[in-house]
C-alpha cells in the first residue's frame, strides 16, 4: 500500500532462536524431534499436564537432561506460568497441554498474551491425523479456536515438518510485535518415525518486521520535537518487549520532556527519576492525564492508545499532534491519527531519533520546557497519588501494598492479578527496573498472579517473587500453589481480602447506587459486615497446600507479618491481608468519559490553576 | 492517507492478496475481517500462476482509514505475502453469472434476445426454462438481471468480483522480487 507505515521493509532471512548447536540427521520419532527441537532451541523449562494426545511426547521429555518441565495442575496454570516465564525473562515460555479439554484450557492464556504481546509456544497435541473431524475423543479444533487469539498456529501432520515448525513457531513468537504461537501436533505425527537435524530450513515469505525507523519520518519526529513547549512521553509495554530502557532514558534526558508509563510499562522507566510523572489512564495519576491533556505532543513509544488509557478518544489530548512509533505498523492509526509515523524496532528507532534530536538542538537550540515543567510539578504536588485511612477501621490495603514494595525492593518480581489490588499495586509499588512488573493488562484475567508468579519464579530462582492478588482473583487459580510447594517455587502470596470483588463493587458504589449485586466473596466478612466469615479460610488453605499460611488484620501488625513472610526462603507463603471492603481506586476517570473529567475522590475534581485547561482547545 | 476523490466511489475499494496456499488460509482472512468487524461485499480465491501461492480478490466496504487498517491488518497474517489495491482505472474487473430463467417456448424467444443483446450466453435449455452464463463489470451484470427479471427468475449463481491490474506487469512478479 501507498502510506509509509504500511510499506514492509525487507530484512535478513529468519533466525533460528536459541544457542544454534548443529545436529547432523538421526532417526528419531516425531516425539523425540518435538523434544530434541525444544533443546536445539534452547529451552530449559516447560509448564504442562500430560494427556491421550500428548503421551508420546511425555515419554521422551522424562529423558531429557536440558528440558525441565513442572507438572502443574491446570493448564491454565501452565499458560500464565509461561507468560509470566517470559515477561520476567524476554525469552519465549513454553507450555504443553494434551488435545481437547487440555487444549482449550489454554485459550485464556493465548488471548492474554495475544493481548499483552507476550512471546509464547504452545504445544498442543491432537488426536491422531485419520480421525481429525470424525469427534472423536478429546477432538477439538484447537488452532481453528485459537485463530484469532494467536499470532499465528501450526497443525501438524507430518513428522518431517516438526523441528521446521518449531523453529518457525519459536522465531514468530520472539521477533517483530511478540505474540502467543501454537503448535498442535497430531498423536499420529509424534508417534511416526522421522529424522531429525538441526537447523532446519526456516522459510517465512510473508513474515517481515520492520527494524529501523524510516530516516524522513525519524527527522520529521526531531523537528516536531523542537518545536513542542508541552510534550510528553507516552511509553507503553512495547518498550519493555523491545529492551530498549537505556536507550530511551537517554532519549528522555535529552528531551528532558515528562515521561508517562503505561499499566503495560511500569518500570521501563525509574519512578524514582525525576520526569516519570507517573501512570496514566482511568486510575493515572492526575499529573500524567492532566498533562496529555494539555499537551501539545504525544511523543509515543510501543503504545496503542487503549480506552483504559485515553479515556473518551475524540476527547483525548484534543491539542497534542502525535508522533507514533511501534513495530506493528497496523497500530499506528488504528484509534488515534498519527502526524508522525513510525515503523520500527524501538531497540533502534529510539537511538535514531536521540541522535535526531541532539542534531537538531546543536543546530536550533533546546527549547525551554520549564514553564511546562514547573505547571507539571504543581499537578504533582496538589494532587499527588495517596489514601486516606479508611472509615470502618481497617487496614488501607493501599498501605500493605506500600509496605510489600518497601519490604521487598525493586529486585523482586510483583506479579498481580486484575482488579482494585491490580490498580494499587500498579500505584503504589514503586518501580524502578524493566520487567520487574507482570500483569494482565490487555485482556483483563484474573487469576494471572499466582501461575505468572510461578513462572517467574522459576525463570528467577534468585529472586523475591510476589503475586498480588485477590480474594476474587486467589480462588480462579490457587491450585497452583501444589506446584509451587512441590517444586520448591517459593512465591509469596498477598491476599487483599477485602471479602469482594472489589472493582466491580467499587463501580456498584459509584454507578448502581450501592447496590452489590453479587459482589460479596465472604472471604472475611458476612455481606452485612457483621460478623467474620472465612470461605474458604486462606491459612488453612495455604498450610493445605504445603505453603506457610499467615493472616494480618491490624496496621500494627503489618510489618512484623510482611518480614515473616519475607523470612521463609523454602516454601510458598500466603499471606491473608485483611483490608476494609470501602477502599476505591482514585483518581478515576469513570469509563466513557473525557480524561479532563478525572476525579482524585468521588465527585471530587482537580481545581486547574492553569490557562492550559483541556476544555479550551476542543 | 491522502483524501479520497469525491468524484470516485471511495468506499468501495478492490485488493488483490497474495498469500501461501496452506490449510487454513482462507479462514484466517475471512476470520480476521469479521473478528474487526470489517465488511466484505465479495470474495473469490483460487491458485495463481506460482505453484504454492493462492491469490484472494476481496471487495471491501470501507473508508480511506478503515481501508489502511485493513490492509495493515491482512498483512500481519503470516500466509499473507502481498497486497496491493487495484484501482477502478487501472484494473480489470469481472463477475460470472449463472441465471435460471423461465422460458416457455412463448418467451423463449424475447429471453434470448435480451441474452444476446448482453453478449452473454445460453448454456442449457428445457422445456420452460433457461440457464444463462454471463461474465462482466457488476454494473453490467445487474443490468443483464433487470432486464430478465420480469421473465421470473429462477435461479442465481454468483461468484466474487475477479480482478486484474493492465499493463504488462504481475502481481507475483513484484511479490517476488522484495
Amino acid at each position: 500500500m501507498s502510506s509509509p507505515a504500511a510499506t514492509r521493509t525487507a530484512s535478513a532471512a529468519p533466525r533460528i532462536y536459541g544457542p544454534g548447536r548443529p545436529v547432523e540427521p538421526v532417526p528419531v520419532t516425531g516425539s523425540e524431534s518435538i523434544i530434541r527441537s525444544l533443546e536445539a532451541l534452547g529451552v530449559t523449562d516447560v509448564f504442562g499436564i500430560p494427556g491421550g494426545a500428548i503421551l508420546p511426547t511425555y515419554d521422551p521429555l522424562m529423558d531429557s537432561a536440558e528440558v525441565n518441565h513442572i507438572l502443574v495442575r491446570h493448564e491454565q496454570g501452565a499458560g500464565h506460568a509461561a507468560q509470566g516465564y517470559a515477561m520476567a525473562t524476554g525469552e519465549v515460555g513454553v507450555c504443553f497441554a494434551t488435545s481437547g479439554p487440555g487444549a482449550t484450557n489454554l485459550v485464556t492464556p493465548l488471548a492474554d498474551a495475544h493481548m499483552d504481546s507476550v512471546p509464547m509456544v504452545a504445544i498442543t497435541g491432537q488426536v491422531n491425523a485419520q480421525v481429525i473431524g470424525t469427534d472423536a475423543f478429546q477432538e477439538a479444533d484447537i488452532v481453528g479456536i485459537t485463530t484469532p487469539i494467536t499470532k499465528h498456529s501450526y497443525l501438524v501432520t507430518d513428522a518431517d515438518e516438526i523441528p521446521r515448525v518449531m523453529a518457525e513457531a519459536f522465531h514468530l513468537a520472539s521477533t517483530g510485535r511478540p505474540g502467543p504461537v501454537l503448535v498442535d501436533v497430531t498423536k499420529s505425527a509424534q508417534n511416526a518415525r522421522t529424522t531429525f537435524s538441526w537447523p532446519p530450513k526456516v522459510d517465512l515469505p510473508g513474515y517481515r518486521p520492520v527494524t529501523r525507523g524510516h530516516a524522513k519520518q525519524v527527522r520529521e519526529a526531531a523537528k516536531l520535537i523542537g518545536e513542542s513547549r508541552r510534550p510528553v512521553f507516552y511509553v507503553g509495554g512495547g518498550l519493555v518487549k523491545a529492551g530498549a530502557f537505556d536507550e530511551f532514558r537517554r532519549l528522555a534526558e535529552t528531551v528532558g520532556a515528562p515521561v508517562v508509563t503505561t499499566l503495560m510499562a511500569r518500570g521501563a522507566f525509574p519512578d524514582s527519576h525525576e520526569l516519570n510523572i507517573g501512570m496514566p489512564g482511568m486510575h493515572g495519576t492526575v499529573a500524567a492525564v492532566a498533562a496529555m491533556q494539555r499537551s501539545d505532543l504525544l511523543i509515543t513509544l510501543g503504545a496503542r492508545f487503549d480506552d483504559r488509557v485515553t479515556g473518551q478518544l475524540d476527547t483525548f489530548a484534543p491539542g497534542a499532534r502525535v508522533i507514533h512509533a511501534d513495530v506493528d505498523p497496523a497500530e499506528i492509526g488504528k484509534n488515534r491519527r498519527a502526524d508522525v509515523p513510525i515503523v520500527g524496532s524501538l531497540k533502534e528507532v529510539v537511538p535514531e531519533l536521540t541522535a535526531a534530536v541532539e542534531d537538531r538542538t546543536a543546530r536550533h537550540g533546546r527549547p525551554d520546557l520549564d514553564p511546562w515543567m514547573s505547571q507539571i510539578r504543581r499537578f504533582q504536588t496538589t494532587y499527588p497519588l495517596g489514601y486516606t485511612p479508611p472509615e470502618d477501621g481497617g487496614m488501607a490495603p493501599q498501605k500493605v501494598i506500600e509496605r510489600i514494595s518497601d519490604a521487598a525492593g525493586p529486585e523482586a518480581v510483583y506479579a498481580a492479578g486484575v482488579g482494585q489490588h491490580q490498580m494499587w499495586a500498579a500505584q503504589f509499588v514503586k518501580y524502578e527496573r524493566p520487567r520487574q512488573w507482570l500483569n494482565s493488562g490487555g485482556l483483563g484475567t484474573m487469576g494471572y498472579a499466582v501461575p505468572a508468579a510461578m513462572g517467574a519464579q522459576v525463570a528467577a530462582p534468585e529472586r523475591t517473587v510476589w503475586a498480588i492478588d485477590g480474594d476474587g482473583c486467589f480462588q480462579m487459580t490457587n491450585q497452583e500453589l501444589a506446584t509451587c510447594a512441590i517444586n520448591g517455587i517459593p512465591i509469596k502470596v498477598a491476599v487483599i481480602n477485602n471479602s469482594s470483588l472489589g472493582m466491580v463493587r467499587q463501580w456498584q458504589t459509584l454507578f448502581y447506587d450501592s447496590r452489590y449485586s453479587h459482589t460479596h466473596l465472604n472471604t472475611a466478612l458476612t455481606p452485612d459486615g457483621a460478623d467474620v466469615v472465612r470461605i474458604p479460610d486462606f491459612v488453612a488453605l495455604a498450610e493445605a497446600y504445603g505453603c506457610v499460611g499467615l493472616r494480618c488484620e491490624r496496621d500494627e501488625d503489618l510489618d512484623d507479618v510482611i518480614a515473616q513472610a519475607m523470612a521463609v526462603t523454602d516454601r510458598p507463603v500466603v499471606v491473608d491481608f485483611v483490608v476494609s471492603r470501602d477502599s476505591m481506586v482514585w483518581p478515576m476517570v469513570p469509563a466513557g468519559v473525557s480524561n479532563s473529567d478525572i476525579q482524585v475522590a468521588h465527585n471530587i475534581k482537580p481545581e486547574w490553576d492553569d490557562e492550559e485547561a483541556p476544555d479550551e482547545h476542543q | 492517507m491522502s483524501t479520497s476523490d469525491p468524484t470516485r466511489l471511495s468506499r468501495r475499494h478492490t485488493l488483490s492478496v497474495l498469500v501461501e496456499d496452506v490449510p487454513g488460509v482462507l479462514s484466517r482472512v475471512s476470520g480476521m475481517f469479521s473478528r474487526r468487524a470489517f465488511n466484505i461485499d465479495s470474495l473469490a480465491v483460487g491458485p495463481s500462476e506460482i505453484p504454492g501461492l493462492s491469490r484472494i480478490t476481496v471487495v471491501v466496504d470501507a473508508d480511506e482509514v478503515l481501508l489502511e487498517q485493513i490492509t495493515k491488518q491482512l498483512n500481519k497474517l503470516i500466509n499473507v505475502i502481498k497486497i496491493i489495491e487495484l484501482a477502478p482505472d487501472g484494473a480489470v474487473e469481472r463477475d460470472h453469472l449463472l441465471i435460471k430463467v423461465r422460458a416457455d417456448s412463448t418467451m423463449r424467444l424475447q429471453v434470448t434476445q435480451a441474452v444476446d443483446l448482453f453478449r452473454a450466453k445460453i448454456v442449457d435449455v428445457s422445456v420452460d426454462s433457461l440457464t444463462v452464463e454471463a461474465t462482466g463489470a457488476q454494473d453490467k451484470l445487474n443490468a443483464l438481471l433487470e432486464v430478465l427479471e420480469p421473465y421470473g427468475i429462477k435461479e442465481i449463481v454468483r461468484s466474487g468480483t475477479l480482478a486484474i491490474s493492465r499493463g504488462s506487469k504481475s502481481m507475483t512478479e513484484r511479490a517476488l522480487r522484495q
